[in-house]
């Protein structure tokens, strides 16, 4: 994570250099900045806006829509835990309790040591083995209350 | 050397497959064996998964579920040799769970290594797209139309009439678009695709290009199958390496390109012109239709959109001919549908079968009922917009027309068990959270239909105004059904009515009123 305000623009101007000319580029060119600077600076979106040849409003318009992107910095790893059907018939709403109080996080926080948040999310793709969670970009199966707490402490 | 075979897919890796396979490197290190490990796909079984293979002179011997801490004694008691294991289940050729279905789309699903184009070409691969460079676009388009195909996603339209479309459309430029926005809980067949044979996607857009004149292509594929995304990348630099892909393929002095798109987590990038918006770098918002993709679509020119299955069924369709893939099927369902047993299942995984089996052969058949030993109670098809069914509709044939007779539908395929301990209540009231939370709040019944339909469902759970609550969530279905612009508000209502008409009980007066969830 880039560490002064300096790298960070270095980082957005890098990344609009690579996408302005790219047909419906905005998205790839958040998801990249998200993935290097951890978030998307607020503070930027008029730089990113200017630089894609679109209004603040526009940039902001898509940032706040889509579930991925987000202006705070997150937890050093993202738990999601997924709570559609699938899961929910192999009881994810009891999981999602023991996660919450395990952590002392709501969905959308951070523990406050910094190290995980929590993210709800709506389908893995694991549906026949959940529930399901994933962290970083290991999804794990058949998770309840006992399998949760042996892979946060491996973690 | 013998060829030992652990997939790569994201469900085995999430039991463990990586660990088995880094186990069985280490034994075969330490033991000094002339053994060559291959990460293959997954066949779909995933109730035996990890399922670990080994290539003999007599086909392929199978294993599972293998848990890492399993591997050193299958290898004492002389693995990879023929030895007795509990874990050894016999020939794969033998596995009856596999071997009662009929295998199209997934034929290739864990036979092979994902991104070796010589497997995927011996194995039948690239045949439709070399039959094709001798056909006229409007032969290619007919042939698909004979083939029946109709379009996986969901919405089951006529593959062959959207490309005709398509290709009478007068442009300079045109698109193929992939669905790969798989969000319906229950559903994993196009990330199972992707991972274990991605060269079918790409072969079956290839054909598309051909047929419509498109020269661009995109995936939009959601960000939470990053082994999808990987897998997918390498085929496709693959590809283009061997000429299949880019300038002139094979020779045929045509062009095509396809780039990966990654989604954000909206669900309702799903929905075609919304996942059209996405891919313009846009808010998802649903568009009004007319005009139809296949004339204004991406970026305002003739677009294909079609899911992954379609696109993949398609090289199916062209390699064997429209006759072989419509002979499969029932009514005007023609072809395989790729069924996904999920939720509380004993055996779930990806079943391919014909359409017209009924639904308790899939559930109990195939399934062997629930993985917790209770009685099935409510069986959602479909995704989470689709209807969640009790026993007397089991016997519905899975076919288009039959489930839209019952009022359900068959969506792009998921199964979802519950067992006897589900809350139809809890069910409902999570359709209507799901349509709040993933609107795109284009228009009014979804937007602020769906978050009403949670306080009127929270309202029949605490005893409050109960039978007139009911009342009023009928009608606010019925205008989220009839006043919606898309799918997504207008079959919330759904699972909702299902809930409601097929499992009356739980929504009369509760002892207890536990809504948190």
């Amino acid at each position: 994570m880039p560490s002064s305000s300096g790298a960070t623009a270095a980082v957005i101007a890098a990344a609009v250099r690579k996408y302005r000319d790219i047909p419906g580029g905005l998205l790839p060119l958040l998801h990249e900045i998200q993935s290097v600077v951890g978030f998307v600076p607020k503070d930027h979106v008029v730089d990113i806006a200017s630089g894609m040849g679109l209004s603040r409003a526009e940039v902001h318009g898509v940032i706040s829509f889509y579930h991925d992107f987000h202006y705070r910095s997150k937890g050093q790893k993202t738990i999601h835990l997924c709570r559609a059907e699938a899961c929910q018939a192999m009881g994810s709403r009891e999981l999602e309790d023991h996660v919450k109080t395990r952590l002392g996080v709501d969905f959308g926080e951070t523990t406050q040591d910094g190290r995980f948040s929590l993210e709800p999310v709506y389908c893995l793709g694991n549906c026949a083995c959940p529930p399901s969670i994933r962290i970083g970009d290991d999804v794990y199966a058949r998770v309840d209350a006992g399998r949760f707490d042996e892979i946060l402490d491996g973690t | 050397m013998v060829r030992v075979f652990v997939p790569t897919d994201t469900t085995a890796c999430a039991l463990g497959a990586d660990a088995v396979a880094a186990e069985i490197a280490q034994q075969v290190q330490d033991m000094r064996l002339d053994v060559e490990i291959i990460r293959n796909g997954s066949r779909g079984a995933f109730w035996l998964e990890p399922l670990v293979e080994v290539e003999s002179g007599e086909g392929r011997h199978a294993y599972g579920p293998v848990d890492p801490l399993d591997v050193a004694g299958m290898f004492e008691a002389g693995f990879p040799g023929s030895c007795e294991h509990p874990l050894f289940l016999g020939k794969v050729s033998d596995i009856e769970w596999l071997v009662r279905q009929d295998r199209l789309t997934f034929a290739r699903a864990g036979l092979i290594d994902p991104l070796n184009l010589d497997d995927y070409r011996q194995q039948g691969g690239y045949d439709g797209l070399l039959r094709v460079l001798d056909m006229s676009p409007a032969d290619i388009v007919e042939e698909v139309t004979g083939s029946g195909l109709r379009g996986r996603g969901g919405a089951a339209f006529p593959t062959g009439i959207k490309w005709r479309t398509v290709l009478n459309a007068p442009s300079d430029q045109k698109y193929v678009t992939a669905n790969a926005d798989e969000g319906d809980s229950g559903t994993f067949a196009d990330r199972l695709l992707m991972e274990a044979d991605p060269f079918q996607l790409i072969e079956g857009m290839t054909i598309c290009a051909m047929a419509v004149g498109a020269s661009e292509g995109y995936i939009y594929l959601r960000s939470e199958y990053p082994r999808a995304r990987g897998v997918m990348q390498k085929a496709i630099e693959t590809a283009k390496a061997a000429g299949l892909l880019g300038s002139d393929i094979l020779g045929s002095g045509r062009d095509f390109n396809i780039h990966i798109r990654l989604g954000a987590g909206a669900y309702i990038c799903g929905e075609e012109t919304s996942m059209l918006e996405s891919l313009e770098g846009k808010r998802g918002l649903v568009r009004f239709k007319p005009p139809l993709p296949a004339i204004e679509g991406l970026f305002g020119k003739p677009t294909v959109v079609n899911n992954v299955l379609t696109l993949a069924a398609v090289t199916t369709v062209l390699a064997k001919g429209a006759a072989y893939y419509r002979d499969y099927g029932s009514g005007r369902s023609r072809g395989t549908l790729s069924v996904q047993l999920a939720g509380n299942v004993r055996r779930g995984g990806l079943v391919e079968v014909p359409f017209g089996a009924s639904l308790r052969q899939l559930v109990e058949g195939f399934g062997g009922g629930t993985a917790s030993g209770r009685p099935v109670r409510a069986i959602q098809v479909g995704g989470p917009l689709g209807a969640y069914l009790p026993e007397s509709q089991w016997d519905t044939p899975l076919d288009y027309e039959a489930f839209a007779a019952v009022g359900a539908m068959l969506g792009h395929g998921g199964i979802v068990v519950f067992d006897d301990s589900v809350d139809m209540l809890k069910q409902a009231r999570f359709a209507m959270e799901f349509c709040a939370v993933e609107s795109c709040g284009k228009c009014t019944p979804c937007r602020i239909g769906s978050v009403r339909g949670v306080e009127l469902i929270d309202k029949i759970g605490r005893n409050e105004n109960r039978l007139v609550s009911l009342g009023l969530l009928e009608d606010l279905c019925e205008t989220m059904e009839a006043g919606s612009l898309c799918a997504m508000g207008g079959l919330t209502p759904m699972p909702v009515r299902s809930a409601v008409q097929y499992f009356p009980q739980d929504f009369e007066r509760r002892i207890e009123s536990s809504l948190d969830g």
